[in-house]
């Protein structure tokens, strides 16, 4: 073959999204190109998007399954709004993601997938491929399937075998057109199929096959250049939000040397941090598949009684039956950190979808005075140490704790700087000593409040906590109305005190201004970089994103003081802009919402800051 | 089992008496309740048991039974409605150093908490449970329960309960329970001995106690537990030892063809020897399902250990899997996690 010499585009990021049938791969091909990314020395930030269904009807548009990764030698905020390259490997996947395309992005298509069956499935009258309907793209049509099954002939391969390697093919297309090494993806093919040489052999053929048809291809013949990004020095990795939840919960257990106990009962998108520390027996980790979800935060409870760090990870429907035990745990005064990996509701829902929408579950969602600390985790990465931070508050102010990522952060991955253990702030929990003779249940320290957490087998502790009111002070069970008065105003207090222990809330941009775009977990890569826009445009507008939400930080009410109008921006109704209303009524709030299980686009958030800042 | 670690609960070093456990807090059941006699049962087997007194725990749902952790002096959590086996499950398996204790009823552990206590016995986590069986919610004044008879005129059933009741040993045994037995309320002898035994049983124990509520189902046990009858309507089972029973100590249970039956000892030259010999350590639960179902008029119903099975429990498991991976884990300690698989340096 000729190499055709390539023309390289210089660029300072790419969003590329690799979509197939929910059987091609693609969740598998889209980390493997983003390892590399990384590895090349690249910021990124990547999200699966893939159907609740394991295997949805084959070729459908309901099957479609697909990998979003967006790389660059700036800072990446976000996984993209649009791609600059598509791989699609069906009919289907094309159709449903033409829309996430940007005008003039490289089309890289299957084309013996575009057979009549499967154009009829996906619902095209017509082949795409062969009418003007993608003229405003740079459209490559590679034989993908015909060329993964030729070049694993020599092999002794069959088809139907081979058809499990195409993905690797388009992945070959993506290092030329990305000009990186790939290595390390045949190191990964060696450790994945250690003991199935011919699926190395494979695997390594198809891709080298991809890789060469690639440069061949007129249409590939100019290359990207995304020069090595400024990041910080460090030692670095890639992470998804809900590993890193698992492990910031796995040091917060170092460091208190408590041992951590999760109780969980498997749900999506919450599942990988079971899985994850279910692996992690050798960290002393003790971990409960319990019954139901109600079990999860039950045992968690009981581990938490005896002295372990106590952990209950879930979604939102699964948020809804802990209700009751996280009564239990606000009544007993024990630590408590409750996972809640949001996804789009109500009941069953958008199980595979993002939202903000348990916010009001989280700060309000239980019978009587219930009040417990929420925190909110806003990018995969950070999943790390606002997990450690929720173990951290839960222990020193002996409370349930309820920290809310989402799908979006969960699944998604993100460059993470690899801390040390010992940097991380220390972990104190008010343990009460053996035959203390002042120890009294529900006797408080005056800064925090807090109880002290009696373990049982210590000597001279002995005493019974529940569900019932309490006495002040002796623990015993009270229906006195005076003290039932005094008990909720401290359980309150001790909760609000923890914003003495917080860090104050931080601002990008001027300190005062025209607009302030407030936005809270999640949605921070989008809004960001929208404000980031805005303001290189010379426009004034700042933004606050949230972190703590209850208690807020104490300077808020300060900094809502400086700006002539504020914006809320979340994905859902306006949960968070009537918390602010509800907390901060001094203040006028506008808010933009979107309930459609989808991320911020930075475009629709541009659009929006701008006419916000022109309405009188 | 190899590779096991010794999860011996520490032992006293001086000798305990029933006031240790007893709690200064006021006893607010009705006097005549049955709890009352289970109560005293407990301070006085927890002493003989021998643990050091820190190491007791008691769990409890809601109901009038799982008011029982504020009335003995030991570790204790008086939890939500049906949830006392998940609470304890999760105390022991935190911490396998305690002799773990729970107090439910039939409506806490078989209605709205039947799903926990299926997976506890399942399980078979070292916990023992004290099952309090009166046949009726009593705390909320009186509903039927999962094992009210049929056609009991109750609050809610005023044309008498329409449901089959549950056998609470079908039931365990059914979850593959390594441990049953059933006592009375009004006998604290053989309940303090049954209480010894389950705490000395590796595994969940159950212990269905038939008691009575004085005020919402009373005598409901009546047929069966009268003093005037009890011994021709119960047969006490003891390992090893035939099943015989009655005022005369002529009757007994023997095996005909698949199915027991009551015999007369001296009748139709029935004699001694073919009186089934109570095996309450057999693995296979076949015989001990038959011994829990026996109900008055056609049988005796069975009190005392009825099964005693030898199982891996749950919680000595985990702590095989634990010290077997930081035995052989590549993975000590957090930096080491933080630090594994594929990282780069950039500089």
């Amino acid at each position: 073959m000729v190499k055709t010499k390539s023309k390289v585009i210089q660029r300072d990021a790419v969003v590329v999204k690799f979509v197939g049938d929910s059987g091609d791969g693609m969740q598998l091909t889209g980390t493997l190109f983003s390892d590399t990314a990384a590895l090349a020395g690249l910021d990124l930030a990547t999200f699966p998007d893939y159907p609740a269904e394991i295997r949805a009807p084959h070729n459908t548009i309901a099957g479609v399954s697909g990998f979003q990764v967006h790389v660059g030698s700036r800072k990446i905020e976000t996984t993209g709004d649009q791609c600059d390259v598509l791989v699609a490997m069906n009919p289907a996947s094309l159709k449903s993601n033409l829309k996430w395309a940007k005008t003039g992005a490289t089309l890289i298509v299957d084309e013996n997938a575009f057979d009549d069956a499967a154009l009829k499935k996906s619902g095209y009258t017509e082949n795409p491929l062969d009418n003007e309907s993608l003229s405003g793209y740079n459209l490559v049509k590679a034989p993908i399937t015909q060329l993964t099954r030729e070049a694993v002939k020599p092999l002794g391969i069959d088809n139907k075998s081979a058809d499990r390697s195409k993905n690797m093919f388009a992945l070959g297309m993506m290092y030329h057109l990305f000009d990186w090494d790939f290595k390390n993806t045949f190191d990964f093919f060696e450790k994945k199929f250690k003991n199935k040489p011919e699926v190395i052999a494979a695997n390594k053929a198809v891709l080298q096959a991809g890789l060469n048809y690639a440069e061949t291809m007129e249409a590939l013949s100019s290359v990207f250049q995304v020069s090595k990004a400024k990041i910080a020095p460090g030692r670095y990795r890639n992470i998804t939000g809900n590993i890193a939840t698992a492990w910031g919960l796995l040091a917060a257990s170092e460091r208190s040397g408590r041992p951590l106990f999760l109780g969980s009962y498997p749900i999506t998108p919450a599942t990988e941090i079971l899985i994850e520390l279910a692996k992690h027996k050798s960290l002393g980790a003790k971990v409960f598949q319990a019954e139901d979800e109600i079990a999860g935060i039950t045992s968690a409870i009981g581990a938490s009684y005896t002295g372990s760090m106590a952990v209950t990870t879930t979604s939102g429907p699964g948020l809804s039956l802990k209700s009751e035990a996280i009564g239990l745990a606000v009544m007993t005064e024990l630590p408590l950190v409750i996972v809640n990996v949001q996804r789009g509701g109500p009941s069953t829902g958008l199980p595979t979808k993002s939202e903000q929408s348990d916010l009001y579950q989280a700060l309000f969602g239980r019978n009587g005075e219930a009040p417990v600390i929420v925190i909110a985790a806003s990018t995969s990465a950070n999943c790390f140490y606002y997990a450690y931070m929720s173990a951290k508050l839960a222990m020193e102010h002996m409370t349930p704790v309820i920290l809310l990522t989402d799908g979006y952060l969960g699944n998604g991955s993100q460059l993470f700087r690899i801390p040390k253990v010992a940097d991380l702030p220390a972990i104190t929990p008010p343990i009460a000593k053996a035959n203390d003779p002042e120890y009294k249940p529900y006797r408080r320290d005056p800064v925090t409040l807090a109880r002290q957490w009696a373990l049982p087998g210590t000597e001279g502790l002995r005493h019974r906590v529940g569900g019932l009111e309490k006495e002040d002070v002796f623990g015993n069970v009270s229906t006195d109305p005076l003290n039932h008065q005094k008990m909720v105003d401290l359980r309150e207090a001790k909760v609000q005190k923890v914003a003495d222990f917080i860090p104050e809330q931080e601002i990008t941009g001027e300190k005062q201004g025209d607009l302030l775009v407030v936005s809270w977990g999640g949605t921070l890569g989008p809004v960001l970089e929208a404000v980031e826009q805005m303001q290189a445009e010379g426009k004034s507008v700042s933004h606050a994103h949230f972190n703590y939400i209850l208690p807020l930080p104490k300077n808020t009410a300060k900094i809502f003081d400086s700006y002539k109008k504020i914006l809320v921006c979340e994905l859902n109704s306006g949960q968070f802009v009537n918390y602010l209303r509800m907390t901060h009524p001094a203040h006028q709030y506008l808010q933009y919402n979107k309930v459609q299980g989808l991320p911020f686009t930075v475009s629709e958030l541009t659009k929006v800051i701008n006419q916000t800042l022109e309405e009188k | 089992m190899n590779n096991q670690p010794n999860l011996t609960i520490e032992r006293s070093s001086v000798e305990l008496t029933k006031e240790d456990f007893v709690s200064d807090q006021m006893v607010k059941w009705c006097p005549g309740c049955g709890a009352h006699a289970i109560l005293s049962s407990v301070a006085n087997v927890f002493p003989k048991i021998g643990y050091r007194k820190e190491n007791f725990m008691f769990v409890s749902g809601i109901g009038c039974s799982s008011r029982f952790p504020y009335y003995v002096n030991t570790y204790g959590i008086h939890g939500i409605h049906g949830r006392a086996a998940a609470i304890a499950s999760g105390v022991k398996i935190a911490n396998p150093h305690l002799s773990v204790w729970m107090a439910t009823g039939d409506g806490d552990s078989m209605a709205i908490g039947g799903n926990h206590f299926i997976h506890i016995i399942r399980r078979n986590i070292d916990v023992n449970i004290m099952l309090f069986n009166n046949q009726i919610y009593g705390l909320t004044k009186g509903q039927y329960s999962p094992t009210t008879p049929m056609g009991s005129v109750t609050k809610t059933s005023p044309q008498g309960t329409i449901e089959h009741p549950f056998n609470p040993g079908e039931l365990v045994l059914g979850a593959q329970g390594t441990f049953f037995a059933r006592v009375i309320d009004a006998v604290p002898r053989l309940m303090t001995e049954v209480m010894f035994e389950a705490a000395k049983h590796d595994g969940t124990s159950v212990v269905e106690i038939l008691q009575n509520c004085i005020i919402f189902a009373d005598k409901t046990h009546d047929t069966v537990t009268n003093k005037e009858h009890r011994d021709d309507r119960t047969i006490v089972l003891r390992n090893g030892e035939p099943m015989i029973f009655g005022k005369d100590k002529n009757k007994g249970i023997r095996l005909n063809g698949t199915k027991l039956e009551v015999v007369t000892i001296g009748e139709n030259g029935i004699t001694e020897d073919e009186i089934l010999v109570h095996d309450a350590y057999q693995q296979d639960p076949g015989i001990h399902l038959m011994l829990a179902k026996m109900a008055y008029p056609h049988f005796p119903v069975a009190l005392g250990v009825i099964r005693s099975a030898m199982y891996p429990t749950y919680d000595d498991l985990v702590e095989e899997q634990i010290s077997y991976a930081k035995a052989n884990g590549k993975i000590k300690c957090v930096d080491d996690l933080l630090n594994s698989g594929d990282t780069w340096e950039i500089s």
